[in-house]
């Protein structure tokens, strides 16, 4: 049986246009977002700061846009079996993504779908990504080099 | 306050090139709890063929906001970065980007435009190795709320 660590191994000629990603759940917490914090540089308050999120009209303390964003790449690097498969990756994020100071944090539900081969053993997939029922990243393409 | 148009076409650079780390790469896929080992682990990373550790497709992101050229505080400008929200975004990779990458980040402001009541920014950014091979571009579209004439 493979790890869970080995790269699964896709190959463009298995891939037809149409071919799903299965849908996986990503949890978000608060320490999921300090940690990006620090990583990304990204130090805005309303990543980290209940007060300051409520205090510019936020329900509280919402993830990155980035956040949402790298996790639904996840989705794609993991059935590539490599972090340096996405050639071109484009998003627009549509509606923010709370995260509660409590264990279970905020869940993304994100698939993919794919809607196009290219040269060159490329597909471009076409992401869904979900916070509670609604879509939070619109337009989300990704450009995936196969073996 | 509408944003200052003068600003549209300017090109920044920055003066220091940005160094990718082996830690960086790490942390910053354990941020997003990418557990891919060829983030992790660079036996994982050179058995795949690479040199180095792999970055996870947005650690771009990490290089932008460590090293920002946009001159999104300068008062010229005029954006109140409080009424800033992340509309768009988008990474174009000629390869993937690795740990021992000196990178050089320059970014043009392409545009400034109205969007109903908001206004759009949108930065246009290159990643060069300082040995001059392009590595990766990028588009950010900044809405600033409520700020359209």
């Amino acid at each position: 049986m493979l790890s869970a660590h080995m790269p699964a191994i896709i190959d463009y000629d298995d891939v037809e246009v149409g071919t799903r990603i299965p849908e996986r759940e990503f949890r978000i917490r608060r320490e999921d977002l300090v940690r990006y914090c620090g990583a990304s540089g990204d130090f805005n308050v309303i990543h980290w700061n209940e007060r300051a999120a409520q205090g510019v009209g936020l329900p509280g303390v919402i993830a990155h846009g980035m956040y949402t964003m790298a996790t639904a790449a996840r989705l794609v690097t993991d059935w590539a079996g490599d972090p340096g498969s996405v050639v071109d990756y484009g998003v627009r994020f549509s509606s923010p993504v709370p995260v509660p100071d409590d264990d279970a944090g905020a869940t993304l539900v994100v698939s993919g779908v794919v809607e196009k081969k290219l040269e060159d053993n490329r597909v471009v997939v076409n992401l869904t990504v979900r916070f509670d029922g609604s879509k939070v990243l619109l337009a989300s393409r990704a450009t995936v080099q196969l073996a | 306050m509408p944003l200052n148009r003068d600003f549209v076409g300017r090109r920044f650079v920055a003066d220091t090139p940005f160094l990718v780390g082996r830690e960086h790469i790490r942390q910053f896929a354990t941020a997003i709890q990418d557990d891919s080992p060829l983030s992790h682990d660079l036996e994982a990373a050179k058995a795949a063929g690479y040199i180095d550790l792999v970055a996870p497709p947005t650690f771009l992101t990490a290089v932008a906001l460590w090293r920002p050229v946009v001159p999104v505080h300068d008062p010229q400008l005029g954006l109140d970065y409080s009424l800033v929200v992340h509309v768009e975004q988008r990474y174009s990779l000629r390869r993937p980007v690795v740990a021992g990458d000196e990178l050089v980040v320059s970014a043009t402001i392409a545009d400034i435009r109205k969007a109903g009541r908001n206004e759009l920014l949108i930065s246009e950014y290159e990643f060069v190795t300082t040995g001059g091979e392009p590595v990766a571009t990028a588009r950010t579209a900044l809405a600033s709320r409520g700020t359209a004439a």
